[in-house]
This record gives C-alpha cells, sequence and structure tokens, in this order.
C-alpha cells in the first residue's frame, strides 16, 4: 500500500499477514478470470422466462428445502399454500407471455416484524403470537405486485432488539455455513473442535432467520428490517449481500417498528444486482409513511458494470479501527482499501470524531422510542392478553410481563427513565444533539470529496452459539451494532458485502456506507467489488443433496445475469 | 370566550386545541343570577377586577382571580386528523376506524390537509403568529380509550400562538355600557383526540369507542386566586367542561371554594378536580387519570416538520396540493365578526349592544340583511323589528331562526305598509302575530282581511273622538284642571274603539283642537 498523504497507515498489516495477503490477491485475480469465462451464469428470471423451470417447481424446490433446514429455525410460519397458490397464478402470467417482472415467480422471505395480511406476524413475541394482520406493509405488497412467491416469515430477536437472532420466543436461529463443507473442513483439520452439534454457530441478528433463509437457498431475496445494523450484521455473518437503504426510500408502512426514527426495510440477497432489484421494487414515496421522499432516484434500478474506478474516492474513517477488531477482519479490511487504490481510486483516510459516542447516544434514543412504540401492546385489542382483570391497570402490567421477555421490558424500563421529565433533558435531548454530530460527521466526510466510505461490518466472523450467551444481549448488541448504527442515526444508505472466509472457514463481510439518497451509486461500487473479490458461495450440498444442487450447480442462485 | 373559536372550529373529528390564556381576567363577585348573562351576553368576564367573598369589609383583603381556558374544539373535516377513515356525528360505534385509529401495529399516521388549513385559518382569524415550521409531539399516558399509549399532539412548537381575541360585555344598569376586552391566546395545537369510554359499572367493564369522542367543545379551565400585588396562587384545573354555562358555573364555583379554603386557613392542591354539574360543584378527581407522569413528550418521528409557506417563501413551481400557502388561507377568510359588527354600526347607526345580538343569533345577521335588502323602512325600524318583535318570538317559542314561520320577504313587505302608513304599529303587531300562525297569507291580505288600514276618514274620527270625550265627562275635566297627561287616556280609548285603525297622531290632534275650542 503507498501511503498517501501520511493517512492510510491505520490500516497497516503486521507482517505475519502477509503471506495471506498475496494468497487472497491471487486468489480475487483467480476468480476475476473464472468470470471472465464465455458461459455467465443464467438468471433464475431467465430461466423462468425461458420456461427451464417453471415458478411452481421453484417454489416446491423452495419448500422442500424449507423443510430439509428447518432445524435451522429459519421460518416462524411457512406460507406453503399462499406460496404455491402466488406460483400458480405467476406459471399462468409466464405462459401468456405476462411477466410482471424479474422478481415474477420468485420466492421470498418477509421478517416476522413485517405485517402480512391474513398471515400470524408475531415479531418473535409472546405478546404478538396468534396476531394476524389485516394488512400488507407496503414492501410486502409491493413484493407481491411483482409478482414474488411469499415463502413464509422469518425468525428474529423480540421485536428486533438483539444482534443474534437468539432470543425471540421461538428459540435462536442456526446459521447455516455452521454445516457448510467449508467450515466443516477447517473444523476437521483442528484437533481442538468439540463436539460439532453443539458448535453450531448465531447468524447474527436481529434479521437472522431471513439471512439464514437465504443462505440456505430456501428463498432468493428476503425482507430484514435494520434499526441499527439488523440487516448488515447477519449479512456479514452468513455470507450475503445485505443492504440498508437510505431513511425515507423505502416506506416503512407495517414493518413494526423498533425505533421510528431509524428503522428502514432491509434487503437480503446473494448478490448486489439482486439486491438492487428488489429496492428497484421497493425504493418510492408512500402515501401511508410520511417520512418517505418524494423521487429522489431515478428508476429502474438498473446497476451499472463499472469499469474504472479511477474517479472514485473512498474514505477509512480511522475511528472504525478499535481493538476489539479481529485481525483477520481488519486485515480483510485493509485488503480492500489496496485493492481500490491498486485500481486507481483514491482512497482516504477520514475523521467521523464522535463515532465514540455513538453507541451510548444510540442506546438512549433506541430504548426511548421502544418505551413509546411498545405502549400499545397493552392486550386490549389484539395480541397476548393474561388472566388477570381486576383492574385495567393490573391487566396491563400482567399482560406486558407477561408478553414481553426480559430484553424488551429492559430497554421500555431504560426508554421510560430517559423519557421521564427530570431526566429528558439529560438524556434525550443530549442524544438528538449527539445525533446530529454523528451525522454531521458523515456529512463532513463526504463534503471533503469522498464518495463512499469503506469500514468492517463486524468485529469478527459468526461465533459458536454457546459463546455468544456468554454476554447478555444488551452487551452484545452494543459490540455487534458498533460499525453499523452510526449509518442508522445519520438516514445514510449502507451495504455489507461479503468478502472472504476467515481461517475457520466462515464469511467475513465489509460494509460500504455511501452518501444519503445516493444508493446506486453506494451499489455500483459494491457491484465493481462483489465482481473483485468472488466471495465463494456456501457448500451446502450435504445438507440440502438434490435441492440446492440445481440452485448452485445450475447456477441459478441469483435473480439477476451476473456477470 | 368560546363561541367565536366555535364558529371557525365547528363539527368534525380532530381536534384543535386552543390554550387560551386569560392572565388578565378577573372576575366578580358572587354567581347569583350573572351565569345567565354570562351565555346571553358573552359577559362571562368581570365587570370588576376585584372578587370579594361578600361585601368588602374595610381593612379586608381583596381577591383576585386568574383563569386560563384549554378549549378542544373539533375541526369541521371529512375524514380524521392522521388518517383517511371518515368523521361522522353518531356513527355506530367504532364504525369509523381505520387500522391506525385502532393502532394497530406498524400504521404510521398522515396529516390531513384540511385540518391543517382549519387550523391556520382559526389562528388568523384570532391574530395568532403561525408558525411557519410547526412539530409533533407524542404525550404518554396509559388509558384504555387511548390505544398507541400515546397521543399525538403539538406542544413544543404549535401551528399558532401569541394571539388575541377582542371581545365586548355589556354592563352598567341596563346592561347599555359596552366594555371592551382582549382575551390573549397562548397557542393553538393540531392534536389527535381520544377515543370514548362507556363505562359499565354493574359489569364492570368498559367499552371503548375508536370513532373518538363526540363532543365538539370541550373546555378545561385552570384556576387560582391571590391578593392583588402578590405572586399568583397554586392552580386547580377543572376538566371536561362541555357547556360554556357549565363552564362559567365551573369557574364561579371553584372561585368561591379557593378564597373560602384560604380564608379558612386551608390551601390548594395543583391538582385536577371534575364538575358535577347538576349539584354544580367541583371535586378532586383522585383517580389515576389526573396524576400521570407523562414520560415528558417525545417528538412524534413519523411526521416531519410541518412546514407552511406565506406568498414571499413559496418555492417557486411548486405543487399546490403539496404546500399550504397562508396567504391563500387569509383571502378566504370570511370577515370577522368584529368586522362585521363595526360595520353594521357604520352602515345602519346600529347600537354595538344591537349588532352583538345580531350577531351572537345564529342566521339572525343573515335575516336581517335580508330584510334590510327588500324593504323601504328605515334600518333602525328594521333592528328594532328583528331584535324585539321577531327575536322575542323566537326565544318565546324557543325555536331557531332558520325554523322561524315569519320569512324576511314578508317582514319586509310588512314594514313597508308600516312605512307607508297603510297600518299603524300596533295593527303591524296584529300582522306579525297573524303571519306567526302559518297560515301562508301575506301582510297584504292578512290588513285587507281584517280590516287593519288606518282609518283616513278624518270626518268619522271626529265624530269617534267627540263621542268619547261625552262618555268620559272626568277625564276632560281633568284635563282642564292641567293634568295635561290625561290626553293619553282619551287617545287610547279612542284607538280601542278604532280596533287601533287609527294614527295616534292624528286622534291627539283632534283631541286638542277640540279640547281648546
Amino acid at each position: 500500500m503507498t501511503i498517501k498523504d501520511g493517512c492510510v497507515h491505520v490500516l497497516s498489516l503486521a507482517t505475519s499477514d502477509l503471506f495471506f495477503l498475496l494468497a487472497w490477491l491471487l486468489w480475487w485475480q483467480a476468480g476475476h478470470e473464472d468470470h471472465a469465462g464465455p458461459d455467465p451464469p443464467r438468471k433464475v428470471s431467465a430461466a423462468l422466462k425461458q420456461g427451464q423451470i417453471t415458478p411452481t417447481e421453484l417454489c416446491q424446490k423452495c419448500l422442500s428445502l424449507i423443510k430439509k433446514t428447518k432445524f435451522l429455525n429459519a421460518y416462524i410460519t411457512v406460507s406453503e399454500e399462499v406460496a404455491l397458490k402466488q406460483a400458480e397464478e405467476s406459471e399462468k402470467r409466464y405462459k401468456n407471455g405476462q411477466s410482471l417482472g424479474d422478481l415474477d415467480g420468485i420466492p421470498v422471505a418477509v421478517k416476522d416484524n413485517f405485517s402480512t395480511s391474513g398471515i400470524e406476524t408475531t415479531c418473535a413475541s409472546n405478546m404478538l403470537k396468534g396476531y394476524i394482520p389485516p394488512y400488507n406493509a407496503t414492501v410486502v405488497q409491493k413484493l407481491l405486485d411483482q409478482g414474488a412467491l411469499l415463502m413464509g416469515k422469518t425468525n428474529l430477536d423480540e421485536f428486533a432488539m438483539g444482534s443474534g437472532s437468539t432470543d425471540g420466543v421461538f428459540g435462536p436461529v442456526k446459521n447455516p455455513w455452521s454445516y457448510s463443507k467449508q467450515y466443516r473442513e477447517k473444523r476437521k483439520q483442528n484437533p481442538h473442535s468439540k463436539n460439532e452439534d453443539s458448535d453450531w454457530l448465531i447468524t447474527g441478528g436481529s434479521s437472522g432467520g431471513s439471512a439464514a433463509a437465504v443462505s440456505a437457498f430456501t428463498c432468493y431475496a428476503a425482507l430484514g428490517s435494520d434499526t441499527g445494523g439488523s440487516t448488515r450484521n447477519p449479512a456479514a455473518h452468513c455470507g450475503l449481500v445485505g443492504f440498508k437503504p437510505s431513511y425515507g426510500l423505502v416506506s416503512r408502512h407495517g414493518l413494526i417498528p423498533l425505533v421510528n426514527s431509524m428503522d428502514v426495510p432491509g434487503i437480503l440477497t446473494r448478490c448486489v444486482d439482486d439486491a438492487a432489484i428488489v429496492l428497484g421494487a421497493l425504493a418510492g414515496p408512500d402515501p401511508k409513511d410520511s417520512t418517505t421522499v418524494h423521487d429522489p432516484i431515478n428508476k429502474p434500478f438498473m446497476l451499472p458494470s463499472l469499469a474504472d474506478v479511477s474517479k472514485l474516492c473512498i474514505g477509512i474513517p480511522k475511528e472504525y479501527l478499535v481493538p476489539e477488531l479481529s485481525s483477520e477482519v481488519q486485515s480483510l479490511w485493509s485488503k480492500a482499501a489496496d485493492l481500490f487504490e491498486s485500481e486507481g481510486a483514491k482512497v482516504l483516510e477520514v475523521s467521523l470524531p464522535h463515532t465514540s459516542y455513538s453507541i451510548v447516544c444510540y442506546h438512549v434514543l433506541c430504548t426511548s422510542e421502544v418505551a413509546s412504540n411498545m405502549a400499545r401492546f397493552d392486550g386490549l385489542q389484539y395480541g397476548h392478553r393474561c388472566d388477570i382483570d381486576v383492574s385495567t391497570e393490573a391487566m396491563y402490567a400482567a399482560t406486558r410481563r407477561e408478553g414481553f421477555n426480559d430484553v424488551v421490558r429492559g430497554r421500555i424500563l431504560s426508554g421510560n427513565f430517559f423519557l421521564l421529565k427530570e431526566n429528558y433533558e439529560n438524556y434525550f435531548v443530549k442524544a438528538q444533539k449527539v445525533r446530529r454530530l454523528i451525522a454531521n460527521d458523515f456529512v463532513n466526510a463526504f463534503n471533503s470529496g469522498v464518495d463512499v466510505l469503506l469500514t468492517p461490518t463486524t468485529l469478527s466472523e459468526a461465533v459458536p452459539y454457546l459463546e455468544f450467551i456468554k454476554e447478555d444481549n444488551r452487551t452484545r448488541s452494543a459490540q455487534d451494532d458498533i460499525f453499523t448504527q452510526a449509518v442508522n442515526m445519520a438516514g445514510l444508505p449502507a451495504v455489507s458485502i461479503p468478502v472472504a472466509l476467515s481461517n475457520q472457514g466462515l464469511p467475513i463481510g465489509l460494509q460500504f456506507i455511501g452518501r444519503a439518497f445516493c444508493d446506486q451509486q453506494l451499489l455500483t461500487v459494491a457491484k465493481w467489488f462483489e465482481k473483485q473479490v468472488q466471495f465463494p458461495g456456501i457448500q451446502l450440498q450435504e445438507l440440502t443433496d438434490d435441492c440446492s444442487a440445481v440452485l448452485e450447480n445450475e447456477k441459478l442462485a441469483s435473480v439477476s445475469l451476473k456477470q | 370566550m368560546a363561541a367565536p373559536m366555535l364558529r371557525w372550529v365547528g363539527r368534525g373529528r380532530r381536534w384543535t386545541f386552543a390554550r387560551v390564556d386569560g392572565g388578565s381576567c378577573h372576575r366578580r363577585g358572587a354567581p347569583t343570577g350573572s351565569t345567565s348573562n354570562r351565555i346571553r351576553g358573552q359577559s362571562s368576564v368581570a365587570q370588576q377586577p376585584l372578587y370579594t367573598t361578600q361585601k368588602p369589609r374595610k381593612g379586608e383583603h381583596k381577591w383576585a382571580a386568574v383563569v386560563g381556558l384549554e378549549i378542544h374544539a373539533q375541526i369541521s373535516s371529512n375524514s380524521k386528523l392522521f388518517s383517511g377513515s371518515q368523521v361522522r356525528f353518531s356513527a355506530p360505534p367504532n364504525s369509523l376506524v381505520s387500522f391506525f385509529d385502532a393502532s394497530l401495529p406498524g400504521t404510521l399516521p398522515v396529516l390531513n390537509r384540511r385540518c391543517v388549513e382549519a387550523a391556520v385559518m382559526t389562528g388568523l382569524a384570532l391574530n395568532c403568529h403561525i408558525n411557519k415550521k410547526s412539530l409533533f409531539d407524542r404525550k404518554h399516558y396509559f388509558y384504555a380509550d387511548l390505544p398507541a399509549g400515546y397521543q399525538i399532539t403539538q406542544r413544543r412548537l404549535p401551528i399558532a400562538v401569541n394571539g388575541s381575541l377582542t371581545y365586548s360585555v355589556c354592563a352598567g344598569k341596563k346592561q347599555s355600557q359596552v366594555i371592551p376586552k382582549t382575551v390573549r391566546i397562548k397557542q393553538i395545537q393540531l392534536e389527535q383526540d381520544s377515543g370514548k369510554s362507556l363505562h359499565d359499572d354493574l359489569r364492570s367493564q368498559t367499552l371503548i369507542d375508536l370513532n373518538r369522542a363526540e363532543g365538539q367543545l370541550r373546555v378545561d379551565a385552570n384556576i387560582s386566586v391571590h391578593h392583588p400585588g402578590e405572586p399568583l396562587g397554586v392552580r386547580t384545573e377543572v376538566k371536561n367542561l362541555n357547556s360554556i354555562r357549565f363552564l362559567a358555573k365551573a369557574i364561579d364555583y371553584e372561585i368561591q371554594r379557593q378564597i373560602d379554603e384560604l380564608e379558612n386557613g386551608g390551601e390548594i392542591l395543583n391538582e385536577t378536580r371534575s364538575f358535577h354539574h347538576q349539584l354544580g360543584y367541583t371535586m378532586s378527581m383522585r383517580d389515576k387519570e389526573g396524576k400521570q407522569d407523562y414520560r415528558w413528550f417525545m417528538p412524534e418521528p413519523n411526521l416531519p416538520p410541518l412546514v407552511l409557506y406565506d406568498a414571499t417563501s413559496l418555492p417557486a413551481g411548486a405543487d399546490p396540493q403539496q404546500v399550504i400557502n397562508i396567504d391563500q388561507i387569509r383571502e378566504t377568510l370570511p370577515e370577522l365578526p368584529s368586522v362585521t359588527r363595526e360595520r353594521l354600526v357604520q352602515q345602519y347607526g346600529m347600537l354595538l349592544e344591537h349588532s352583538f345580538t345580531l350577531l351572537n343569533e345564529v342566521g339572525l345577521l343573515e335575516f336581517f340583511q335580508n330584510v334590510i335588502k327588500e324593504t323601504r323602512a328605515e334600518p333602525k325600524k328594521v333592528t328594532s323589528w328583528v331584535l324585539n318583535t321577531f327575536l322575542g318570538y323566537l326565544k318565546q317559542q324557543n325555536l331557531a331562526v332558520s325554523e322561524s314561520p315569519v320569512t324576511p320577504s314578508a317582514l319586509a313587505e310588512l314594514l313597508d305598509l308600516l312605512d307607508s302608513r297603510t297600518i299603524s304599529s300596533a295593527a303591524a303587531k296584529q300582522v306579525f302575530e297573524e303571519l306567526w300562525k302559518r297560515e301562508g297569507k301575506t301582510p297584504g291580505q292578512i290588513v285587507s282581511e281584517k280590516q287593519l288600514e288606518l282609518m283616513e276618514d278624518r270626518g268619522a274620527l271626529e265624530q269617534l273622538c267627540h263621542s268619547v270625550m261625552e262618555a268620559h265627562p272626568q277625564v276632560v275635566m281633568d284635563l282642564k284642571e292641567g293634568h295635561p297627561r290625561a290626553i293619553n287616556k282619551l287617545i287610547g280609548l279612542v284607538r280601542k274603539a278604532t280596533q287601533s285603525r287609527a294614527d295616534p297622531a292624528m286622534i291627539k290632534e283632534i283631541l286638542e283642537k277640540k279640547l281648546s275650542s
């Protein structure tokens, strides 16, 4: 790495990493050559159009995979009948040459905190067990309007509060990579590895169910939600593209809120082009969500293939180099910066000076809004209600005690504390001011000429469940959201891209952060990067046998045409 | 104070919420008899600045009361403030409830343009400063009729602030002295209404109607008393007063209660009270409703700041559907009551108190103007007939102007007959009474059927006068002995003999001539 203006040295490598760096760069180039070949993978949507596979066949394969991977606990509800009916309709459209577009007949999954008309929506909470919304979230409706097949509702941390997908009432989600050929082979080499079955890995969270569902080939894309990193974090741990759009680009109507001012629907896919296709279907103003912005982006969302990055300026925020960052992630981050530089991009170290205050500030704002948003769950109109009826107040208290888990109740209590009259100025108002400073940090960085920021997504690769639960939810969230939540406070678009496998054979992701409403530019850069790194897909043959063979070997793993 | 507000913010489901700061509002003495005046004449605010328990004794402290009102009024709109569901009076319970109104998870508020326009219009009518940018806040409390657990309101930066309303009260022996007053308006804010609770004590159940409350006007009164020159006293809040009469009663009661309490060595607690309208007293609301920590107010994150424009700040090429232009709303503002009153005084030489009466009765001004348009009679005559005769009949039978059996045209024709001296005033009253019977006859028809025309035949009248004088020699004697007023008795007797058809002036002239001869 050439040091320009003395600023990139924060990412300088330990000597021991050099070998790895070389190997990695060679491998990238090899991957590059592979795909310069004459036979690019066909996109599944092209296969559908050409009649090589029917929507019903595709749907049945995915349903079969859902059954085979049930132990992953990725789905809370599998909407088999709905999906098959939708597939049938899609099939008719294809036969009549009236396909609705790239998503017609494509199996998708939706995190169980998006309202789905007629389909139970639980937020992985006792509070909403049995709650069947009478309406579709705008994003769900848009997917259906495009002909997508809704396979089911995916697991999460209760009310999306968590970073492991371990704290929902339906139990933890298992990371498909726990069962991958890549991870298993590495473990065999390791004489210390213990009993495999109890050593399964977490997916990250809170959209872990959606990540596992896409990663295990049970669908092509899934909706997550992203309030502090809940889409990007599990994407990084599951080797997926996890995209958080600009706040206001995609409607939140029907998304059961965690923090209204930070929530955005997130997109999990196996490649950047797929994320762009889904974003194209979802983006746009919604009269039902007053915070959506009127036409900030030109549709459609086709991403150009960037031939040349020489006009690009990549910012490396120095505050993101924290002591807790694993050396593997750090070196991959550094190599990624080098890659851009070697291809002619300008790489600058930038400063986001208020970064260290971000997680605390996020905690205050998050819990305050949680306290407010959770107030409606009182057992009166929908969801759980306790048996106690001595008074309305007693009923509220018991219902909420029974309905919410400790994490949710803890956040409600903290939030109410921050919102008390005597604390409001000292906590909530101050946190809002810090939020503004954090948002301004990004503005300043982008004003200094940076197009896109490059950071890690997570501190390390996924850890085993038994390891993860040694710390409580709050500690884990503070650690795991460290690189992701500031983006939510600033409302910026960000995407986690899988880069490479760790020494353990597990995926590691890096995050790109773009200017507000420059989602397309961000994804274009991400697509270029994705092409360079050629992240190896998950190998789940043993687990999923014939089904995944269809999806992997026939190269139908993505909606879009990978080039 | 509240009535003009009502005129602007009438029926509907939204709440405009005006905080009227009546800091300068001192009230007078014992509530006896003053209550009904207050309503009729809108004189609910004091004529004398000081308030005493009984007649002030020498050296005794005087009390001043301070009253501030929080007025909740529904906006006349087709749909609710934050949802598309309809607003309709007396709709079946929970029949007009959108997913948002029911606070289903994931639903978001969408601001109703009509409500914003109504709030701006109200602000302009009340001389407020309209904030070009206002914000929405959440006020939190748990209550069964508040399904979200919070209410969306405007606390930090409301849509309009710092207004005033000038009004007048009638004072003096005959209520003929008009005293102008001004009440300050602190702020006007848009606020979501809560639902309505129906408590079924028998089965100890509470039923909730999320159509939202039915009342069109609800007032909370904040009241304190202090000695002039000393700091303000501790205030109490009397909640949910739903008529102007009860509002006045509750305030009177509460002022008196506080004074009695303090004079007996007690203290006033900062508390919420309710008004028992049948028994006429206030009592402490000891339930939790009154003692909430609202967990302060959090900004409503789902509604961006409400930005309004005026002619100078309007962005070029802005879609009129997407922006609200204050100046444009100002142009559509109807003539305000104070301007109308001034115009009536100027144009028709009317007394100010008459202009108040004309405006306070719904439809009366329009009726008056229609009569004026069609009659040759003097405006003063018209005013007198409309305010005395016409309004008197309406009140007597408890009818609204729109329910009147007498049309403006009929009254105009009647006044023309009077003006042309075709009939006497007394005959005119008779005709009016006939008109009131709704028999479909015109004044002209009634006059000719009942032979009410003035007696023009001087000879016949002279004959009548002569007969009356002969029949009442004692009265004639009195007159001659220097009691000139006794002539009225004779005039009355002659008129009676003519069935009121004769002109009293002519009778008087004939009588005088005969007496002096």
